[in-house]
């Protein structure tokens, strides 16, 4: 295990290279990348993406996935956006919505367990599924006028932080807190892990795997409820195609912290970096004046170098012993 | 454990009995995956019937020839996705690969209107055979997952394209009179370019089936060690795979081309889980092992059908993507089932025969 | 040992970069002067007009054939005014047609130090929150093409929306003498412009009681849906006679798809496409006549205004004039709009003079 937590700890000292370099490079050549008011830009535009990688992170640990997940956006934003319409009460919405992120992760949680369905393939399937029922929701609707209260969140920052923090990072920050805690130093977290390298083992140890898997696919829908409501507020916008795509952003960001996508291997602090990496990367282009269309290719580079570099040791081992 | 069409090995003259028992369980998996497909089968003949019972005009033949034609991008891409899925891979960049393709080679009518058409197909299929044989190495000598691979590709692919023809468009005026004809020529009401696509699948089909090289990837999907220690070359069976599924993108991008006839850089976008999601309903494990290539075009036929079909329907096509969605639910599902069953039934025989 | 330590990270991390933002925040001056301040502008020679300014033109997305027209110096649009007025220009987008990937775009522009935003909205409403802050910064904010109503000084209109639904009608009208059912193929459903055309539309067709909309399709500007919701039209509605496609992607896929000789003639398509993807369909006969406006005189009208706008010397409202350089004066109407003009007419007696 510490052995595992060592090999990633070498990726993780590398991604945060990257970001010290990033930044340094990207601040001397454009003034405004460290500005206050960039990073409030930065967490505006990348919170609710962030937040959806927490969740999915410990979902890969554990030898799953989850491809639903920008669907499960699209469905928060479009259910808030009916019943606001239909002139319901902001709390009831919110009930409404949390309990239908819960339900649609567990309709994951229980195909992948009770049925032994692959998560890979199912997901796909609810990503459509839930992408549809959304699309049927809002038709070709869409609603706008949200109140101030909430969309005060997409124009200004936490208060007494200097209106530069915006309140999704604030929330990324205290989720990322949770789930580091949860999956470094609980014996839950531990049995993730387990499961991820081998879920027989794993069930043979004692741990359930179904029940935990379950809960994790419920989290992850109901934490990307709450990214849909975030987006939802802060365009002040509900329309079907909220989110569309977000998915493979997000398993990107999750596979560039050095995440296995066998299972069994990651950190939290790894994500973090790749996070703020991937959302540095493509503001710098944007704020330089570098192509910005090059941004797939630079994010595509670093996917294969979070791959390939961690066995380099074992490449240049293999050669010099021929 | 999962079922597996057992790989013929030539080299070893198996006891008698042992031959049997190969015989029996692989002729109990042929059997099952008839019926996979048959099932497929099934639920399109009665999809069509409902619609054509509520909606005649669906079986004319304008309508046929349609979705005929939308499918043969599909089917193409199936094909190729299939190989690599069947080895226990995945292959995300196939949009990308065939939006880069598309462009490229439609690009070449502009400035070089005389040239013949086999070779910008030879161009299209070069390309997209670079990108496969990049994408083979890479997971084969590598020994890196291709999921982060080919999701990295997808990303580089799409950016390449983007550099090099962001803003820019290929418009029908430059595009051959003949080479614009080729998705749109029929013979007896049936397209021409549906029925090579069939055949195309056919050999495919027949590949996979008979020549070891093309059982070695069953193998190799459903027990990678019990594989190697068999003796199948893994990285070159990997990499061929890989390389194929490109070149075979390739081709479909220039078909693309022919069938829109307007060519930006946004081509292809986001076909990839459009054809993981018909492969995967056609009965192809996504782990691997299992599965045919005839199963696959079917599944992309189905979801042409069915795309149609809501459109001709005067159902909101809002509908699509929920029917979709239920519709892979179903297909997974019923796939894992008869595969526990198989596999149970397998362990059955190979019991009773000891 | 190594999880507690990791742990101890997992803690600090996040601690941290909170930590490290608020600290950041209060060094930096993040007062909204900040940005507008960007460029020195000075009010210089022509007519009073402000020279120096920065401008960047946001189009719907990167890549686009039509924007590259509308923004471009080379054709003449939105930078080429810049130019000649002394200005900055700068053209930049997201990379897919969102909200969500335009507004990083929007949002850089002003950390950069715009003086000036012209942008043609993914989204009515969804691009508000990020246009008003800019606003209140004393940044110009100008639409054109597709509006962002509540949220911008000016909206700079190809060509008044009713009237380009009508024209619209009123060629296939013609094509069709007055009789016969039509359909329309979108883009996406929720497209500011597509729905004003769309009202326009169904208010002309009340002229010819002979004639029928059988339906609206929404192809979302891609090819393969714009290709197969004209399939299903045609299947659908075997009566159909016409198609009006009011988006570039929808009518080369359409045409694509009506060039056989089954259809040719038969349904007619008109809607509102680039001369150089439609001049072999109107060689061959698949569309007889069709619209547009110039994209370069777009961008080009729609620079002059958001440099006026930034100079002071107009600010928006019903009747004020200006001069847009080679394109002659033009007044503000109704919804703080300009309109470029009427649509032009394409058909095979003119269109082999254009090139784009």
């Amino acid at each position: 295990m510490s052995n595992l937590l060592r090999g990633s700890g070498r990726w993780e000292s590398g991604l945060a290279a990257v970001l010290v370099i990033l930044v340094i490079v990207a601040s001397s050549v454009s003034p405004q990348f460290l500005t206050g008011n960039n990073l409030f830009n930065v967490g505006l535009s990348y919170g609710e993406i962030a937040i959806m990688t927490l969740p999915m992170t410990l979902i890969i640990i554990s030898g799953e996935i989850d491809l639903s997940v920008a669907s499960i956006l699209g469905l928060a934003s479009a259910l808030l956006g009916v019943l606001w319409s239909k002139g319901w009460p902001m709390p009831a919405i919110f009930v409404v919505v949390a309990i239908t992120g819960l339900a649609a992760g567990a309709v994951n949680g229980l195909l992948v367990t009770r049925l032994r369905l692959p998560s890979l393939a199912v997901t796909i399937g609810t990503l459509a599924l839930y992408r549809g029922i959304a699309t049927i929701l809002l038709g070709p609707k869409t609603v706008a006028n949200f109140p101030t209260a909430y969309t005060n969140l997409g124009v200004n920052g936490v208060p007494f932080t200097g209106n530069d923090l915006t309140y999704s990072a604030l929330i990324f920050a205290v989720l990322a807190i949770i789930f580091g805690v949860t999956l470094h130093a609980t014996p839950f977290g531990r049995s993730l892990y387990a499961m991820g390298a081998s879920a027989e083992a794993a069930q043979f140890a004692g741990i359930r795997v179904k029940r935990n898997k379950t809960i994790l696919f419920m989290t992850s829908g109901l934490v990307c409820s709450l990214a849909g409501v975030l987006w939802t507020f802060r365009l002040d916008t509900a329309v079907q195609n909220n989110g569309l795509g977000l998915e493979l952003d997000v398993v990107a960001i999750v596979l560039l912290a050095g995440v296995s996508i066998f299972g069994g291997k990651g950190s939290i602090i790894g994500v973090v970096l790749a996070v703020l990496v991937f959302a540095g990367i493509q503001n710098a282009l944007l704020l330089t004046n570098f192509n910005q269309e090059a941004t797939g290719i630079v994010t595509g580079a670093l996917l294969l170098a979070s791959v390939f570099l961690p066995n380099a040791g074992r490449w240049v081992r293999r050669l010099s012993r021929t | 454990m999962r079922a597996t069409l057992i790989p013929r090995r030539q080299q070893r003259p198996g006891r008698q009995g042992d031959a049997d028992r190969r015989t029996g369980g692989a002729a109990l998996a042929e059997r099952v995956f008839r019926v996979r497909e048959s099932g497929i089968i099934v639920v399109l003949a009665v999809f069509v019937a409902v619609t054509a019972a509520v909606q005649p005009r669906f079986l004319s033949a304008t309508n046929i020839q349609f979705i005929l034609v939308d499918t043969t991008v599909f089917a193409l891409l199936a094909l190729g996705e299939t190989m690599v899925v069947i080895s226990r891979n995945v292959d995300l960049s196939i949009g990308s690969v065939l939006g880069l393709s598309a462009y490229a080679s439609s690009n070449l009518f502009g400035p070089h209107p005389g040239i013949p058409i086999p070779l910008v197909f030879l161009v299209g299929l070069g390309i997209g055979l670079a990108c496969g044989a990049a994408n083979g190495i890479m997971v084969a000598a590598g020994r890196v997952p291709s999921l982060v691979v080919t999701l990295a590709t997808l990303y580089i692919i799409r950016g390449i394209d983007i550099l090099l023809f962001s803003g820019k468009q290929v418009v029908q005026s430059t595009l051959p009179a003949a080479f614009i004809q080729i998705p749109r020529s029929t013979t007896a009401g049936i397209p021409d370019l549906a029925i090579a696509v069939a055949v195309v699948i056919g050999i495919g089909a027949y590949y996979l089936r008979t020549y070891r090289s093309g059982r070695d990837l069953y193998a190799i999907g459903s027990n990678p060690e019990a594989a190697r220690l068999a003796g199948i070359p893994i990285g070159r069976r990997v990499f061929t795979a890989f390389a194929v599924s490109g070149a075979i993108a390739g081709v479909a991008g220039v078909l693309w081309a022919a069938q829109y006839e307007t060519i930006d850089t946004s081509a292809g976008t986001g076909y990839e889980l459009q054809v993981i999601s018909a492969v995967v309903v056609g009965g192809v494990a996504i782990f691997g092992g299992s599965g045919s290539v005839i199963g696959a075009a079917l599944g992309a036929l189905l979801l042409s059908t069915i795309t149609t079909a809501l459109y001709v329907l005067g159902i909101s096509p809002f509908w699509d993507q929920a029917i979709w969605g239920f519709l892979l639910i179903v297909a997974i599902t019923l796939d894992q089932t008869i595969t526990v069953r198989l596999t149970s039934a397998l362990r059955k025989r190979r019991t009773r025969h000891e | 040992m190594a999880i507690r330590r990791a742990t101890w990270l997992a803690l600090a991390f996040p601690v941290a970069a909170t930590v490290a933002l608020a600290a950041c925040s209060s060094s930096s001056s993040s007062s909204p002067s900040n940005a507008a301040t960007g460029s020195s502008s000075s009010a210089a020679a022509s007519g009073g007009l402000k020279t120096g300014l920065k401008v960047y033109v946001i189009p719907k997305q990167n890549g686009q054939a039509y924007f590259t027209t509308a923004d471009s110096a080379d054709s003449g649009g939105a930078i080429a005014a810049l130019n000649a007025l002394g200005e900055t220009g700068t053209e930049t987008s997201g990379n897919a047609a969102t909200p969500a990937a335009q507004i990083p775009a929007i949002q850089a522009a002003i950390s950069k130090g715009a003086n000036a935003l012209i942008v043609s909205a993914t989204d009515p409403t969804a691009l508000c929150p990020t246009l008003k802050s800019a606003m209140s910064r004393g940044i110009t904010v100008v639409t054109y093409d597709s509006d962002a109503p509540t949220c911008r000084s000016l909206f700079i209109n190809q060509a008044e929306s009713d009237k380009i639904g009508t024209s619209e009608v009123d060629i296939l009208a013609k094509e069709l003498n007055g009789t016969g059912q039509i359909a329309i193929v979108s883009a996406a459903a929720s497209a500011t412009n597509q729905n004003a055309w769309i009202v326009g539309m169904k208010q002309e067709l009340k002229k010819y009681p002979k004639m029928s909309l059988a339906s609206v399709v929404y192809g979302n500007d891609d090819a393969t849906v714009s290709t197969q919701v004209t399939q299903g039209l045609l299947q659908q509605y075997p009566n159909l006679k016409g198609i009006i496609s009011p988006t570039t992607v929808g009518i080369a896929a359409a045409a694509a798809v009506l060039d056989t000789p089954k259809y040719r003639g038969k349904v007619l398509l008109t809607g509102l496409g680039t001369p150089n993807s439609m001049k072999k369909f109107v060689s061959d006969g698949t569309v007889k006549e069709f619209e547009l406006w110039n994209p370069a005189d777009l961008g080009y009208l729609a620079g002059y205004a958001a440099v006026e706008l930034a100079s002071g010397k107009i600010n928006g409202t019903q009747g004020q004039t200006f001069t847009a350089g080679k394109l002659g004066s033009f007044t503000v109407g109704a919804d703080n709009t300009v309109v470029l003009g009427p649509p032009f007419v394409f058909n095979s007696s003119n269109i082999s003079k254009f090139d784009f």
